[in-house]
């Protein structure tokens, strides 16, 4: 028997993980690892809440995160590679030319 | 017992979570990713959700972490160099903000939920047996229309790799 | 609970130690197999006393000869990483002969022990899981090695067994929509049923072409001949260049207990698992209505003993494969895989969807 308290507080510390570390990484391949985090720790409450209300529901939109995530890793890598081809390099400070 | 187990998967996940941060090369960023992944993935199996727990390890791991590994490789990244970061201060402004966002989430957890517990180990009384069967007649009566807006989103994402990822159409 | 967690680690060791000595054969037999089609006589030398045992001693002076080669890193090559790949790449080839069944429910010592290590509601997705992280330890071989004919074996070998992964679940998905399950047990148990009354309910009846193109990916899978060319060792030695000694020989071993790994999956999806056809629990019960009865215990061990054969067969088949088909060139291994059988089996899937709505 264990507290849904500390599966959701098991989500909220990995997201505020995926959340610093999209704050202080400057490698664009490790800021989109901390989003896929983030994804997962609300997956992981997603899943508790199914258990907890005992509706699978839950598990449903997990299913639906995962597709968005893989979609979204497929285009996102894509763009890196882009990225990568015409600057060399993946730092996001150097990606600034659309800044005013 | 099961208390431990939980206990023991989640502090791995966690420590290779922190690892993903502390950890200058992408590669091993990845891989600590992985890990966190294949933990959650057995707290997963412990809440009965094999069908997502396995999921999450071929989509997440087998898939999406592949491509990541992929892409890294490919583009021969080097570890993170210490460049004069444009946004220095956002380190020491990001810890005691994500500390914050922890403390915040976890005492509104607390406050909501004290004393509740995840009916775990009970089998019987939930529906959650024949997971796998379940979820599949939920996704094609009750959420028919995401599901298939979903093959959509995914047909989408092949269409943007392939164009963003060759050189000339 | 002594005796249960007797029996449970009983179950693990016999299957880990069977398959491990099954690929320890596999080697030997490779080498005589090709021996015999090349009209040679084969790895015959190494003797105990002048006892040779058709070169079986071969197995073990070889393994003797990989822990006492030297272990060598590459200086430029990423330490942590070398070290790291062949044991990701053996675990995850070895867990996945957890869920498959080799045996129906025994009744020993007065416990009914289900002959499976554990049987996973979500079996068949448990064992594809397994098979894709196989791939990190190509990628990270490769890549570790610091060596770029290594990374151009690695890269290879995952994008290929990437896409030969999309034909596996395909044609899986089309087994699971007959069977109904995604236990590898009860997917078994049903196909002990018959047909019309004499024809047994096998996955290679109801799914043949879905057999064919799971064989195919699953050499692919396996990076063997005709599917080589993350190896190809006349090109570029492959993801596995910069290793030596028992690292190496870990990857050797790996792609022998792949080898078994979809002989097994072979048999259990396609061809009964330990099914013998019209053998019931308490006999032969042939279709004229001629019996024989047998008891249950000689039964189970009947069944656990036809699916050894089975798998020993497809083993055996995939070396014969090997010896015999000409390597593609890389282009035409794409090719085949994305555009001729990838697309077969959506089709297959369609037609199997079709029939089983349309049947129900």
């Amino acid at each position: 028997m264990i507290p849904i308290s500390y599966y959701l507080l098991l989500s909220a510390i990995l997201f505020s993980i995926g959340v610093f570390g999209t704050m202080i990484k400057r490698n664009m391949v490790t800021i989109f690892m901390c989003i896929e985090l983030m994804l997962n720790a609300v997956n992981l409450s997603f899943v508790a809440f199914a258990r907890y209300h005992s509706l699978i529901d839950g598990q449903v939109f997990v299913f639906f995160v995962m597709a968005v995530a893989a979609a979204e890793a497929a285009v996102g890598l894509g763009i890196i590679v882009a990225l990568f081809r015409n600057r060399q390099t993946l730092n996001v400070d150097e990606a600034d030319l659309m800044k005013w | 017992m099961e208390l431990a187990i939980f206990l023991i998967l989640s502090m791995i996940g966690i420590a290779s979570a922190l690892n993903i941060l502390i950890q200058r090369h992408p590669i091993y960023s990845a891989l600590s990713l992985i890990l966190t992944f294949l933990s959650l993935a057995g707290i997963y199996i412990q809440m009965q959700a094999e069908f997502i727990a396995v999921m999450q390890v071929v989509i997440y791991t087998g898939a999406i972490m592949v491509l990541f590994v992929f892409v890294i490789m490919l583009l021969n990244v080097k570890a993170e160099e210490r460049v004069p970061n444009k946004l220095i201060g956002m380190r020491y402004v990001g810890i005691p903000l994500s500390l914050l966002l922890v403390t915040a989430l976890g005492l509104n957890i607390f406050q909501s939920f004290s004393g509740q517990t995840l009916r775990v180990s009970d089998v019987s009384t939930s529906g959650l047996t024949g997971n796998t069967q379940s979820i599949g007649k939920l996704l094609y009566t009750q959420y028919t229309l995401p599901f298939e807006v979903t093959s959509i989103l995914l047909l989408v994402g092949i269409v943007g790799a392939i164009i963003m990822a060759k050189k000339e159409l | 609970m002594m005796t249960s967690l007797t029996i449970e680690v009983g179950k693990v060791l016999l299957v880990l130690i069977g398959v491990l000595n099954l690929a320890a054969v596999l080697t030997w037999m490779e080498r005589k197999q090709s021996a015999v089609m090349q009209d040679r006589i084969g790895a015959n030398r190494a003797s105990i006393l002048g006892f040779r045992a058709f070169g079986l001693f071969q197995v073990l002076a070889d393994s003797i000869k990989m822990f006492a080669k030297e272990d060598f890193v590459p200086p430029m090559g990423n330490r942590f990483l070398h070290t790291l790949a062949p044991f990701v790449s053996a675990f995850f080839a070895l867990i996945g002969f957890a869920a498959i069944p080799f045996g129906n429910v025994i009744h020993l010592f007065g416990k009914d022990i289900s002959l499976q290590v554990i049987d996973l509601n979500v079996g068949i997705l448990y064992v594809f899981a397994t098979m894709s992280l196989g791939i990190y330890g190509v990628v990270l071989a490769g890549w570790s090695s610091n060596n770029n004919y290594a990374f151009l074996g690695g890269m290879r070998g995952s994008s290929q067994m990437f896409s030969y992964e999309i034909t596996i679940g395909t044609t899986i998905l089309g087994v699971l929509m007959i069977f109904e399950s995604l236990s590898l047990q009860t997917i078994v148990q049903a196909q002990g049923e018959l047909l019309w009354g004499f024809i047994p309910k096998w996955g290679v009846v109801v799914q043949p072409i879905g057999c064919l193109l799971f064989l195919v990916a699953g050499i692919a899978e396996t990076k063997r001949v005709p599917f080589d060319l993350p190896e190809g060792e006349s090109e570029i030695i492959g993801y596995f260049v910069e290793y030596s000694s028992m690292k190496f020989g870990l990857f050797m071993l790996t792609d022998f207990v792949e080898t078994i790994l979809i002989a097994s999956l072979v048999t259990t999806l396609f061809f009964g698992g330990w099914q013998i056809p019209y053998l019931m629990r308490d006999g032969f019960h042939f279709p004229g209505g001629f019996t024989v009865s047998l008891s249950g215990t000689s039964v189970s061990l009947l069944q656990v003993l036809s699916y050894c054969v089975k798998v020993f067969f497809f083993c055996w088949f995939l070396l014969l494969v090997r010896w015999t088909l000409p390597r593609f060139r890389y282009d035409q291994l794409m090719r085949l895989g994305w555009k001729m059988v990838f697309p077969i089996s959506i089709l297959n899937l369609l037609a199997t969807s079709l029939l089983v709505l349309l049947l129900r």
